[in-house]
Formats: C-alpha cells, structure tokens, sequence
C-alpha cells in the first residue's frame, strides 16, 4: 500500500467516526470534552455552530452518530452523543453574548427562504450575519417547520424550539408568518437574488383499501393529526387506536394518543419489527408506555357500521427474500385478523407536494415529483433556486435538513457574489499536539469502563396524564461528566513521523486493542489478513508508514483504536504523537464558523 | 513512566486459548521502565509464550535479582508467584523453591549486572547443577539504573554514550553457559519476537537448565552510534542459526531429520522442528556450538536462535535422587518419619 497521506483532512475527519457520520459534520469529541470540563456554555456554541438545534436536536436527533460511535466496536453500547447534547443545551445558562450580531449593514442582497423548518432557518442563520437581506415565509403563524408541528411536546418542549428560532430571529431575517408563498412564479418575479425553497415534505401518504372513504371521520393522516394536537385543534381520542407505519411518526401518534385517552392503542406494521424505519429507541419507548407492535400485518379493510369504524382486518404475511436479497412480502394463507378500533392513525409516510411551483419556469422535476437539483449546490435547474432539507431529496431527518441548508447557503452567497458555485470552501482545520509532559496530556486519556448510563424518565403515570410533560429529564450534572469520559477523544489523533521511529516494538507491545503492526508491505486485502489482529471492518482505513530503517512498514487499524495515547506514551523518540485535530466543517464566509 | 492504567477494553476478536483466557490475562501491571525498553518486548514475549502454550498462570514461578531487568516480572504473569530476590541471588533462590517444589514453572529473568557481575557464580552453579527452569538474561550491556556505565558483558571497543571506549573484554553468558553444561542454550534479540517467542516456548518445556541470553537495547543509554547493542547494530550483525517452530500437538506422518531440518522430541511428545539456514550446524553437538559461536565472533556477527540443547537432559531433581513429589504435599508422617527412621540413618553412619 502507499503511505496514507494524513495531509489529506478527510482522513482524520474519518477517524472521528461520529463527526464523519453526523450530517452537519459537527465535532462531537471536542463538545464532550467541555461537557465533562463542566464548560457547557462552550459546548454549547460548538454544536450551535455546526447543527444550529442543539437543543431541539439532543431531544430528537435521528443520531447517525451513535451507530458510527467507536465506543460501539469495543464495548456493547455507544456513548449517549445525542443526550449529551441536551445537557450543554440545558445546563449553558444565559448565551446570548456569544451569539453573532445581526448585520449592521446591509449587503445589498436580498434572499427569500420559503418555509420556516430547520433548514431555511440554518440558511437564514448563516446568510444574515454577512448582510443578506432574508425575508422567510411560512403559512403557519410562528416560525419551526414540522420541529413545532409534528413532533410532539412530551419529547420536545415548546420553549426550547422558541429559544432555538429566537436565537435565528435576532438576527434580522424578515419573518413574513402566516403568508404562505402560493405561485413561486410571482415570488421571481419580485426582486429576491436567489430564493430557497424548505418547504418540507408535507403530505401525508393516504391508505386507499375499502372503508376509508366511509369511515374517514376516524381515520386521520399522521402528521395532521400531530400537526392539530400541536396546535390544541384535537384534544382526545378514542379508547381504542390502531396506528398504522412503522416509522418515527408512527411512535409520536401512538405516543400522542396514549395521552389523549387512548387506553388500548396498538401499533401495526406491515414489515418485520426488526425492519421498522423508527429508530429502537423510540420503539423502545413506546414500548415502555404499553403499546404492542404487531407485524407482518397488512391492512385490507376499515370495518364499519353505516360510517362508524369498529375495527380493521389485516392479512399475515412473512418476509421472503430473492437472489437479489430484495424482501417480498408474502401471504402466510392464515385466515384475515381482525382488530377492534375507534380510530386509526395512518402514519405510512410521507410524500413531497409543489402544487405552488408553476411548471413552466425553467424548474425541472424528476418523475418521483421532487426537484432536479445538483447534489452538491443543491441548484435547480432554475439558477436563482435552491432547495434543501426534505424538500430537496425526500423525507429525511432535522440534522440532515441542517446540512443541506448549511450547503445551501454556500452556494447562495456563491451565487450572489458571482463566485463559482463548485468552489467549495474548504473545511477549517486545527491541528495541536496534545502533550503536555513525558507522560501527560492535555486531555484525559483513560477511557472510563462504565457502561451508557440511561437517560431518567419522567413516572409513566404522570408522563401519561400530560401531553405536554416533557417525558425524558435529561442527564443530571454528575450523570452527564460520567458519561461524557466514556467519549473515547477519536479526534485526539494518533500521528505517526516515519524517521524517528527505532522500531523498538514498544507501541506494538503495549496498544490495548492490538491494532499496530511492523510488517513488510503488501496490497491492503494481503496487509489486512496478517497484521496483529485481523482488520476486518473494512469500511476503517489502515493508517501505513512510509517504508521504515529495516524496510518494513507500520501498519495502524483504525477500527478499534482507543485514543489512550499509550503508543505514543511508550515512544521513545516521540515518533508517536497525539494531535488533536479539529475539524470545522466551512459553511458560508466565516461568520458562524470562525473560531 | 505511565501513569494511566492500561485499559481493560480489547480488541472485540481477542482469542481464549485452551483455558479460556485471552492474552491479556497474562499481562502484569504497566511497565515503569524507560519508554521504548528492550525489557518490555521480552515481556510481551514471555506474556505471549505462556499465553500460546495454555499455561495456567498459577502454576508459574517468576524469580529475579535486582535491576531493570529484575523489575520486569511485575510487568508479566500478573496472576503467578513472584520473588524479587537480593542482588544476583535469583539462581540460589529458585534453585531452593524448585527443590521445595517441583511442579512449579519457573522462570528466572535477569540482567546483564545480575548474572555476569555480582551473580556470577549463582549464574554458573544454577547452570552446572541442572535446575530446571527457563534462565532468561535481559543483556543490554549497560547499568541503566546508574545511567549507563559499561556492564560485564559490554563489547570491547564498544563506545559509551558519553564517548567513552570500553577496553575490557565482555563475559559471553552463552559461551560460559555451554561450558558449564547447561542443556537448552539459546540467544535472541528483544527486537525479533518471530525468533524469541518459539525460543521461549521450546526453553519452557524443557526439563532442565535452559538458558536463553537475549539482547535488548537499552534505548536510554546504549542505543546510539558505536554501541555494540543497539537496535541497529544487532540489526546489522545477527547471524541466526535458523528459525524454530514449537510443535505442540504434531499431526500426520512424522517428519524425520534432514539435512536443513532437525527435530528434537520433547518429553511431553511436542517437537521442536528447528529449519537450519546452515545444513552443518548440529543442534546436539556442544562443541560445535561453541566453535560456530566463536568463530562468527570473529567476524563481528551475533550469533542468535536455538544453538545448542541436550536431547536427554538431567535435572538436578534426577541427580540427587529427590522425592518426586512437591514437599507442600507430603504429610508429616513421610517429612518426619520417626525416632526409628533416623536412628536407622544415623547407624548407616557408624
């Protein structure tokens, strides 16, 4: 193999698999490590930066970042990134000082941001601070998008997303609430640089089997029906509820509606438990809250008498597998299952709709109905338009939504300064060697053995009796320092300088996880069967040498390092260091990034 | 030194040998040597030796003296018997717990200093009488303690890190231990762990004095431009005898001796199965070793690997007609066997 080059800054970003992983790319160790230093308020801006929600998003994150979480590949369980988010948003105290200024002038630029989710608003946040004049529109009266719509108050309080918003809104955007943008054709037509469209993924998607139509008095869409008990416009619901979907606002309905009278509320899927789209843990919690999740149920038919629904059938089916490995569902032949109900909640997915985007303004769509857009710049086919969050690319998640807007307002700026929209910037790097004696760091290097601490809930009862009771209480101050030393420091990265290496084995003999090699050479496939213990993940880059004195090469698996220094402890000509590398991914200039 | 613990997290493949532990079982507490020592591979080697051969760490001894060296077995076993004995005092200490005891493991790791200066004469009467233990020398010609002074075994001519030209001829344990009739001689370099983890292995199952001198730089103070024991210049200068392979349970038709393979048949049936780089070299044959030894001297090579073991070798147990039982597990009644019994020996001597 060719020396890896460390040059090269996606190399390290890649070792911090948790900040490779997270959407917004936002540098979780470092966020820790203020966390455990009791710094929360620091934290806090580090994550506010790169994710905007930090906030709304350590209650609701989808968290890509704990399944990539090295701790995950030594130890059974990752470290809690996500809760511990809500601890630095929690516990920071008054931050406002540290947040940017609104633009004291005015660049000349005027932008409009179509809906007021999470990703127009990490748009607005990045583009008003350099001068933009943003105007935001948004049918709804107050600003957040389906984080205030659809996600319910028991796992995201009201306050939080008011503060998270305000935060964006100081800093000067035109807030047009409750104007819903209804023919871009006119919004082009007014005097806007650039216009970007968020708009969400809003419909929900309908079950046509018989009985719907008849029975549509207690048959609801999911997110409507979220959308209205967010808003108070539905206060209860029957005794009996069937939720149909597997996904997360499937557990939000079923959730919601234990608390608004639902005593007997069963969630059906038509895949395998295993298969659901909602993420474990908020399977986990419904769960908890007494709610079954039957499977391989299809429905056929809502039972009615004259328009009122008493149940619904469904047939069993098992999951069978082609050569290709694609899943068909397959009839069991089992007699049709029936189950009793007063309402059902349809929560089977979602689907964009832009009925309001004329067809015959240069915007191309595709023939799944989205947008054609450049991947990276997320322009349209019409130039001054650009999409973002679930909008762009489908039904994803708040973080990913973040991300696209943060590249949205790249290309944004690009484009109204009349740069070119494919020169990225590039990421803002930090590197410093972490040693600060013989033997000691600058960061705390003995990884903790304890096990993930959970997160306390609030009592079911009292959880149950209040659709707004915040059901998880977060991490106590003691809680959240215990957990945050079960962070291994990924981004404190081993560094490695050929020439001042004697080969004396002692990194080799001393890495706790075998993960070091002197060998000769060879292809990667050869290099990763013969090092000290088999590197089998091979999605984790092998860090190689340069060829050493006796020709021979180091070979370092990334997979399962811990980051404890040791190898670089028991250097003898510090041929090993320990570099903390920070990596701040560029969003627009460097307003919100700079340090 | 290290002041953190040496994380219990593995690597999630870790293997169990037959006893079900994994190598890291076998480890002792973090080493306070310098970084970068030569001692600490040598440990590795030993805590991978025993790990591979499923040796039940409490059936293993651990013996040293005083040194860098004889802080090691802190380092390793951290589960078996340990004793750090008086300065150059570890051959009579074990020679004592080994007759106390003989179903005991033992190993003795001691240094340069331990073994060529004050304890010399333990060094050559444990070799001489045939104790069956694995005798480990950590040779890396200096005082490190002191800050670097030439030791025993320090080259002639060899330069000091200060500048200073050694002007004294070295003590060659090897050589000395092959004259005073040890019977698994062997020499290794910290730096090969491919050569010294079979060398080791092969030297615990021996049943006798085997002797096992390994180089190992001391990266402090002997590690430098004109140091006869260096990484580099054991690097440059060794000459290994062949390569060695430890045959625990050998399978299939047995293999016979040929010109460049020579077998040696434990007592506990594994072979070692020795591949010789040079077909004339015979592994039984004393005086040869010692020739090749000398000879390669001359020309400025070390000489390493498997250079000499006795096929039937005698221990001092068979020597001096010993119970063949470990004196913890006979009663009183055989340790002191009456008035009659000693008044029966007492006549032997009339």
């Amino acid at each position: 193999m060719d020396p890896t080059n460390v040059q090269n800054p996606d190399y390290f970003h890649k070792v911090v698999d948790c900040q490779w992983a997270c959407p917004a790319h936002t540098p979780v160790p470092e966020y820790i490590r203020l966390i455990a230093a009791g710094r929360h308020a620091d934290a806090y801006m580090i994550n506010w930066k790169s994710n905007v929600f930090p906030g709304i998003l350590g209650r609701t994150c989808d968290r890509p970042c704990e399944p990539a979480c090295r701790r995950g590949r030594v130890e059974e369980e990752p470290v809690a990134i996500c809760r511990l988010k809500r601890v630095a948003a929690d516990m920071k105290g008054d931050v406002g000082n540290l947040m940017p200024k609104a633009a004291s002038v005015r660049n000349g630029k005027k932008v409009a941001l179509v809906g007021a989710g999470p990703s127009a608003m990490t748009v607005a946040r990045d583009l008003a601070p350099l001068g933009y004049h943003v105007v935001v529109y948004d049918g709804d009266t107050r600003a957040g998008g389906m984080i205030r719509t659809q996600i319910p108050k028991f796992r995201l309080p009201e306050e939080v997303i008011d503060e998270e918003v305000g935060y964006i809104t100081a800093l000067g955007p035109d807030m047009r609430l409750g104007q819903r943008v209804d023919s871009l054709k006119q919004l082009l037509a007014e005097d806007y640089d650039a216009i970007f469209v968020g708009t969400g993924a809003p419909r929900g998607r309908d079950l046509h089997i018989p009985g719907r139509s008849e029975a549509a008095e207690s048959i609801h869409i999911g997110i409507d029906w979220l959308s209205s008990v967010s808003f108070g416009h539905i206060t209860k619901v029957g005794r009996r509820v069937i939720v149909l979907g597997g996904g997360n606002t499937a557990m939000d309905c079923c959730r919601s509606a234990r608390r608004l009278g639902g005593e007997d509320v069963k969630v059906i899927v038509r895949s395998g438990f295993e298969e659901m789209k909602a993420s474990p843990w908020e399977k986990e919690d419904a769960i908890g809250e007494d709610i079954p999740i039957l499977n391989f149920l299809v429905p056929k038919e809502f039972k009615h008498h004259n328009g009122r629904l008493y149940g619904m059938t469904f047939e069993k089916v098992k999951a069978e597998y082609d050569s290709r490995g694609r899943r068909n569902l397959v009839p069991t032949g089992e007699p049709e299952q029936f189950f009793e109900c007063d309402d059902v909640l349809v929560a089977v997915g979602q689907e964009n709709a832009f009925p309001w985007i004329e067809r015959d303004i240069g915007l191309d769509f595709d023939k799944w109905g989205l947008p054609v857009l450049d991947e990276t710049t997320f322009q349209s086919t019409n130039p001054r338009v650009f999409f973002g969050g679930d909008a762009a690319f489908g039904p994803k998640n708040i973080i990913w939504a973040v991300a696209h807007g943060h590249q949205a307002a790249i290309s944004i700026h690009q484009f109204c300064q009349g740069l070119d929209l494919k020169d990225r910037p590039a990421p803002v790097v930090d590197v410093v060697s972490q040693r600060m004696g013989i033997h000691e760091w600058s960061y705390d290097n003995s990884p903790s053995l304890d096990l993930r601490f959970k997160v306390p809930h609030r009592e079911k009862t009292a959880a149950l009796k209040d659709i707004k009771a915040e059901v998880e209480l977060g991490f106590d101050f003691k809680q959240a320092v215990a957990e945050a030393h079960r962070c291994l420091n990924c981004d404190v990265q081993t560094v490695f300088t050929e020439p001042a290496c004697i080969e004396c084995d002692a990194c080799v003999d001393i890495c706790p996880v075998d993960c070091l090699t002197f060998t000769d050479n060879g292809t990667e496939d050869d290099l990763r069967s013969r090092l000290s213990a088999p590197a089998t993940t091979l999605d984790q880059a092998l860090y190689v040498s340069a060829p050493l004195k006796t020709g021979r090469i180091l070979a370092k698996d990334e997979d399962v390092c811990l980051h404890c220094g040791l190898c670089a402890e028991r250097c003898p000509t510090g041929a090993w260091d320990m570099q903390r590398m920070i990596i701040n991914v560029a969003q627009a200039e460097r307003v919100c990034c700079s340090k | 030194m290290t002041f953190i613990v040496k994380p219990k997290l593995h690597h999630p493949d870790l293997h169990k040998n037959a006893l079900g532990f994994t190598r890291r079982d076998y480890e002792g507490t973090i080493s306070t040597l310098c970084a970068g020592c030569g001692h600490d591979s040598i440990s590795a080697a030993i805590v991978r030796a025993c790990f591979e051969m499923d040796l039940p760490p409490h059936r293993i001894a651990k013996l040293s003296g005083i040194g860098c060296s004889s802080k090691t077995p802190t380092y390793f076993l951290g589960a078996s018997h340990g004793f750090n004995s008086v300065h150059g005092r570890m051959p009579s200490v074990l020679t004592g717990a080994n007759l106390a005891n003989r179903d005991l493991i033992y190993l003795g790791v001691s240094g340069d200093g331990d073994s060529a200066s004050i304890g010399i004469g333990q060094f050559a009467h444990a070799m001489r009488r045939g104790v069956n233990m694995v005798y480990i020398v950590e040779n890396n010609g200096v005082y490190g303690l002191t800050k670097g002074q030439f030791s025993a075994t320090s080259d002639k001519g060899a330069k000091s890190k200060r500048g200073v030209i050694n002007s004294s001829e070295p003590v060659d344990l090897v050589a000395m231990a092959l004259l005073l009739g040890a019977t698994f001689v062997a020499r290794s370099f910290s730096g090969d762990k491919a050569q010294l983890v079979p060398l080791i292995e092969a030297a615990l199952k021996h049943e006798g004095a085997a002797f096992i001198d390994c180089i190992s730089p001391c990266v402090a103070f002997n590690n430098h431009e004109g140091s006869t024991k260096s990484l580099d210049y054991v690097r440059e200068h060794n000459h290994a005898v062949g390569t060695l392979d430890v045959i625990a349970h050998p399978q299939g038709a047995p293999e016979h001796d040929s010109a460049r393979v020579q077998l040696i048949t434990q007592p506990d049936g594994s072979v070692l199965r020795l591949s010789k780089l040079d077909s004339d070299y015979d592994i039984h044959d004393r005086t040869a070793a010692m020739h090749h030894i000398e000879s390669r001297r001359a020309l400025g090579e070390i000489v390493t690997g498997l250079l000499y073991v006795d096929p039937a070798p005698e221990d001092l147990h068979a020597q001096l007609h010993t119970t063949d039982k470990p004196l913890n597990s006979l009663d009183e009644s055989v340790l002191c066997p009456g008035s009659a019994a000693l008044a029966k020996i007492n006549a032997s001597f009339r």
